[in-house]
């Protein structure tokens, strides 16, 4: 039973906020030293686990190109590419950008939003300005809300739609630790796996984002009934 | 034949790039580490096979070691500003995603295509690993006409993938170490600990009950650790292979493509992936960014309808939804709000406590609880037979 201490340690060692490449390190050596092997052993356990995880990091193989089209504009095209979507109510203009950065991201693109880049400078005024042009004039909560729903949206499209592609770390990492468990899997088959949640993850926040245009639409009203005589 | 071989050397002259470049930066704020750091990656990937297990496990420790004393930073190598940025994206227009595109194409196409390819009777891609060197046949492709279509200076591609890769820092090998905890978990044998302990509480060959405790485990755990990376090795030893795979015979690539993605739904529930649910709050200004359940994170959250109470905030207030602990918000009337957070009927209990005061029973109630838990499991083990 002592060898479960690991994963209390990686566990308690996240929540402490210790440097994590050093937690998981320690909770390594730990869950060996506990599992009765001797400390040369274990470090070597580490150390060909390490060596047979090496195609993880070649996730970074991609990092020269990115950058040298990031140099070259990258993110401002993207940024004029939403910039020119004419949509009618937030919920929708939401919907569309769900849908953009789900497929970038399953095409490998997935820094080409975020929330520096793209959602705090583009995407959230757009949705607020959308909704105020639709809704009339929307009370602070509403417009704070809609900010809010701007930034959820881009995590829900990364995180549903990165893994779609095949060379993104969390695919790897899966590839390598079941090959460390002895299982063989093609990356190609774990990213058709990603498919289904991604489809879910777009209907589930899509109806939500209709919901929130519903949810605007009697705020707006409600703040102009108070408003009136 | 291209072989995973090649590739690796590939990366190894890459970050072996990072790393002299990284010397060579004098205004690098932490050259030293930051050098060394992608050096010992470098070296990883150069001669990984010829180090020895000792040897590795002796170069993990060192990179750990360096993450953990903070002598790893950030450099700012030149690039291009905003406004030159917006200016050159005019020039190229979208061709820009091009070279981009590239990589996805070559990198499918290669793994259904090229992976039967023979050239003078000896097959193109090593046949183990077809989508791996597809992937990397499309980042050289990519980069090639990147490169004589955009024709940068020599060095410009390696300096934008330092800014890249030092933006990312040590957190780039944490993928690569959360994988070896996973084999190291493995050859101590956590997955049998695991299900020794498992079987008494969850019913092995009931699957919804398996599949449930293992994708809502992620996410729990997720939300604990803030890190689905890092719930994925554990839960995936503890329940996933184990149970799923080992006993119920589920398809591992399946189990494992949404157990990792159940675990990105913990990621959009806790405050503790301050990444993604923090930082973008603080951006937008939103008056609850400093809220443990912030507007970013409720908009994620399914029923996030608020309760509104019509009594004046103070700390000693506890709130259960169905039985359920539940956070309560100062509103910005000094009211207080609750998130539900349930569908349907639910009873919505309130009780004061006094601030100091709960927190003393709180310890108190969460000593005796482990203390209870620690007892039953002493107990169970005395009464099992070995």
């Amino acid at each position: 039973m002592l060898v479960l201490s690991g994963i209390a340690i990686v566990v308690v060692g996240f929540l402490a906020r210790l440097n994590p490449l050093l937690v998981v390190t320690i909770a390594a050596l730990a869950t060996g030293l506990l599992g009765g092997m001797d400390p040369v052993a274990v470090v070597s356990a580490l150390g060909k686990a390490f060596n047979d995880a090496r195609l993880v990091s070649l996730a970074w193989l991609i990092l020269p190109l990115i950058g040298l089209l990031e140099r070259e504009g990258l993110q401002e095209r993207a940024r004029l590419l939403i910039g020119k979507v004419r949509a009618a109510t937030p919920g929708r203009l939401l919907l569309f950008y769900l849908a953009f950065r789900q497929i970038t991201a399953a095409l490998g693109l997935k820094d080409i939003g975020g929330h520096a880049q793209m959602v705090r400078p583009l995407l959230a005024p757009m949705a607020e300005a959308a909704g105020s042009d639709r809704f009339g004039p929307l009370p602070e909560g509403a417009r704070m809300r809609i900010r809010a729903w701007a930034a959820a949206t881009d995590n829900v499209g990364l995180f549903f739609g990165e893994d779609i592609f095949i060379a993104i770390a969390s695919i790897l990492l899966i590839k390598s630790f079941l090959e460390q468990n002895g299982i063989a899997v093609d990356p190609l088959r774990l990213s058709v796996w990603a498919i289904p949640t991604a489809v879910a993850a777009f209907l589930i926040h899509g109806a939500r984002l209709a919901r929130l245009d519903a949810w605007l639409r009697r705020e707006a009203k409600r703040a102009s009934g108070d408003a009136g005589p | 034949m291209i072989t995973l071989r090649i590739v690796y050397a590939l990366a190894g002259a890459l970050f072996a790039a990072f790393a002299v470049l990284t010397a060579a930066d004098r205004r690098h704020p932490k050259r030293v580490g930051t050098a060394l750091f992608w050096a010992l990656v470098a070296l990883s990937f150069l001669a990984g096979d010829r180090l020895t297990d000792l040897g590795n496990g002796i170069l993990v420790i060192a990179l750990a070691l360096l993450a953990g004393s903070g002598v790893i930073g950030r450099g700012s190598p030149e690039t291009t500003g905003p406004e030159e940025r917006r200016a050159r994206s005019d020039r190229r227009g979208d061709w820009l995603f091009v070279p981009a595109l590239i990589v996805p194409a070559v990198a499918l196409l290669g793994s259904l295509v090229l992976k039967d390819v023979c050239i003078q009777g000896r097959p193109l891609l090593d046949a183990r690993q077809p989508t791996l060197l597809s992937l990397a046949l499309g980042v050289v492709t990519a980069l090639g006409v990147a490169v004589l279509w955009l024709r940068p200076k020599p060095l410009v591609p390696l300096q934008e993938g330092r800014r890249l890769i030092d933006a990312i820092g040590w957190a780039a090998v944490l993928p690569q170490a959360l994988s070896a905890l996973g084999g190291v978990f493995a050859a101590a044998g956590v997955g049998q600990a695991v299900f020794a302990l498992a079987s008494r509480w969850i019913p092995v060959d009931d699957r919804f009950a398996v599949i449930c405790s293992y994708t809502c485990g992620m996410a729990l755990l997720t939300m604990i650790m803030g890190n689905a990376f890092a719930a994925f090795p554990t839960m995936t030893a503890a329940i996933g292979l184990p149970l799923i795979v080992g006993r119920l015979h589920g398809d591992p690539a399946a189990m494992a493509a949404m157990g990792m993605l159940s675990g990105f739904c913990g990621t959009l529930m806790t405050p503790m992936a301050a990444n993604f649910n923090v930082v973008p709050a603080s951006l937008l200004e939103l008056p609850d960014r400093d809220a443990p359940l912030n507007g970013v994170i409720r908009a994620q959250i399914p029923s996030e309808d608020i309760l509104s109470v019509q009594i004046t905030y103070t700390p000693g207030w506890r709130v259960t939804v169905n039985g359920a602990r539940r956070r309560i918000q100062k509103d910005s009337l000094g009211l207080i709000s609750i998130i539900p957070a349930c569908t349907g009927p639910c009873t919505i209990l309130l009780n004061y406590n006094g601030g100091l005061e709960a927190r003393i029973t709180q310890f108190v109630s969460i000593a005796t609880l482990i203390t209870l838990l620690g007892l039953c499991l002493v107990r169970r083990r005395g009464t099992t037979p070995a």
